[in-house]
């Protein structure tokens, strides 16, 4: 359903002055909810005796004032995150192009060991393959995050190139073979070009969470974002900054995600409308594939 | 492998705070999340503001900084909360948003014409809702609902980074104990995460095949 106006009458007058009363007053309840958490955080609090001052006081975030705090942030902070974002992203690209040719080889012998290794990755917590790289490779902190992200992510980016090589009408294949084409170079020169297109808003949507997933560098112990602010910075300033420290640094997560997740949904959007075919959500790539997958499947069900 | 069988406790304690994480979490997500889909869908402009913006600012936060928050900030800001229930707390709060879309957009699946239809023969707002669109929209929303708790599963490992002794805790503490047998003690923590993860995702794989034609 694509307006929820058929669910519910068009309102009449009444019913529109209701429905504007009872929105004006949750709005009201909800901002009153967090204006009543605002006021308790800038309160205030007595401990042991002393008095500190409260969260919003000047006193906790006069550090921002200070340009060389900025610069630790931006550049060990920001740009550790996306130097770990964009080395896996990079390779977690190259990795799903090598894995969706290996997946759907005609060769059973390298299709099915991948389609195990895959469902391998697919599987397991990221965290534990840090975890694995950094103890096992003793790659040190910054390979292991990279490498785990880009196994995990490159799987996933490689199911969902497959889904849309498989989806792709069979008279591509046909017809690049026919004009003599070897398989491969079909694959590569009619078909991926196709397939990738297809499934960039899904790409993308993968890579945000990639860049979320940054974050776990943070338990192995990788220089990110969210050590430097919370570790380096909160133990050199000392605990008063921890609460703005945090503020900062989830102001900025959320920007970086924000407009990735934007751009996902823009080339979806834009996607959707050129090739008029089903919509993938880019806000969910795992379920994107899924879907992809099956449609995939239904689809050369049909034409054999 | 010795290593694996002489910890087999250990193992098991980390698995069944892993399951009980899972379990509590994914209840407590498919609440909220229901909650939250119901707002995005009422008739109320400022509760359809309010989802949209909670869906969008908690998505678009990483796991680490959720749980980083209820495990470090909020003891800091004066709560008393036990680590294992500040992870659980972090670990609904992130997934709830997820849950809230897989069902919105099961909802959103089912044809226009079937709610028109339902209005048409005089059916309300919570009639059409609870008997039409609610039971068709159900199973459409079976898979992606199983690819959260898929999500989740595998996302109760960063409370292990978090004072929480899961799983992933288990297996590190383990891999520091005996670091002759790092590969076998890691790869024994990952075959009791596969252990949940593969069948739901079987599962979720051959539901979506079964109606994918339908719609």
């Amino acid at each position: 359903m694509s307006g929820s106006s058929v669910l519910f009458d068009a309102p009449g007058p009444r019913a529109r002055r209701l429905s504007t009363i009872s929105s004006v007053i949750t709005g009201i309840v909800i901002l009153a909810g967090l204006g009543w958490i605002a006021w308790t955080l800038a309160q205030p609090r007595e401990s042991g005796g002393i008095t500190l001052p409260g969260y919003f006081d000047p006193s906790r975030w006069d550090i921002f004032a200070d340009p060389e705090v900025w610069q630790f942030i931006v550049f060990q902070g920001v740009l550790g995150t996306l130097r770990a974002a964009l080395t896996a992203a990079v390779i977690a690209v190259a990795l799903g192009v090598v894995f969706s040719l290996l997946r759907s080889s005609t060769i059973a012998w390298i299709r099915i060991p991948t389609a195990i290794v895959l469902e391998f990755l697919r599987g397991m917590p990221v965290l534990l393959m840090m975890l694995f790289i950094l103890l096992v490779l003793n790659t040190g902190a910054f390979w292991a995050v990279v490498a785990a992200l880009s196994l995990y992510n490159g799987a996933l980016i490689g199911e969902a190139l497959r889904a849309g090589l498989a989806s792709l009408p069979r008279g591509q294949r046909e017809a690049g073979l026919s004009l003599g084409m070897r398989p491969l170079q079909s694959k590569m020169l009619v078909e991926f070009p196709q397939a990738f297109r297809q499934m960039l808003p899904i790409i993308v949507a993968q890579l945000v969470v990639l860049l979320k997933d940054t974050s776990l560098g943070y338990i192995v112990g990788y220089v990110e974002l969210l050590r430097v602010n919370m570790n380096n910075l909160a133990s050199f300033y000392g605990n008063r900054y921890l609460f703005s420290l945090f503020v900062v640094t989830l102001v900025l997560y959320l920007t970086m995600n924000l407009l990735l997740s934007w751009f996902a949904r823009w080339l979806s959007k834009r996607t959707a409308a050129r090739s008029s075919g089903r919509r993938l959500d880019p806000d969910n790539p795992t379920q994107a594939v899924l879907v992809a997958e099956a449609s995939a499947a239904a689809r050369q069900a049909e034409n054999v | 492998m010795d290593a694996v069988i002489e910890n087999l406790p250990t193992y098991w304690r980390g698995f069944t705070m892993t399951l009980q994480l899972l379990v509590v979490s994914g209840v407590a997500a498919l609440v909220l999340g229901t909650i939250i889909a119901a707002m995005r869908i009422s008739p109320v402009a400022s509760l359809r503001g309010f989802a949209m913006v909670y869906t969008e600012l908690v998505r678009n936060t990483p796991l680490t900084l959720v749980l980083f928050f209820t495990a470090i900030i909020l003891p800091y800001l004066g709560s008393r909360l036990d680590y294992i229930v500040a992870a659980m707390i972090g670990l609904s709060v992130y997934t709830s948003p997820f849950v809230a879309e897989a069902l919105r957009s099961g909802i959103n699946g089912v044809p226009v014409g079937q709610a028109e239809a339902a209005r048409s023969v005089g059916l309300g707002f919570g009639q059409t809702v609870s008997l039409i669109v609610m039971p068709q929209a159900f199973r459409m929303t079976i898979p992606p609902l199983i690819n959260v708790f898929i999500a989740l599963t595998k996302n109760t490992s960063v409370a292990g980074g978090f004072f929480v002794f899961e799983l992933f805790a288990a297996a590190r503490e383990l891999a520091n104990a005996n670091g002759d047998a790092v590969i076998a003690i890691l790869l024994g923590a990952a075959t009791l995460y596969l252990v949940v993860t593969i069948p739901l995702g079987v599962i979720a794989a051959q539901l979506e095949r079964k109606w994918v034609v339908q719609r």
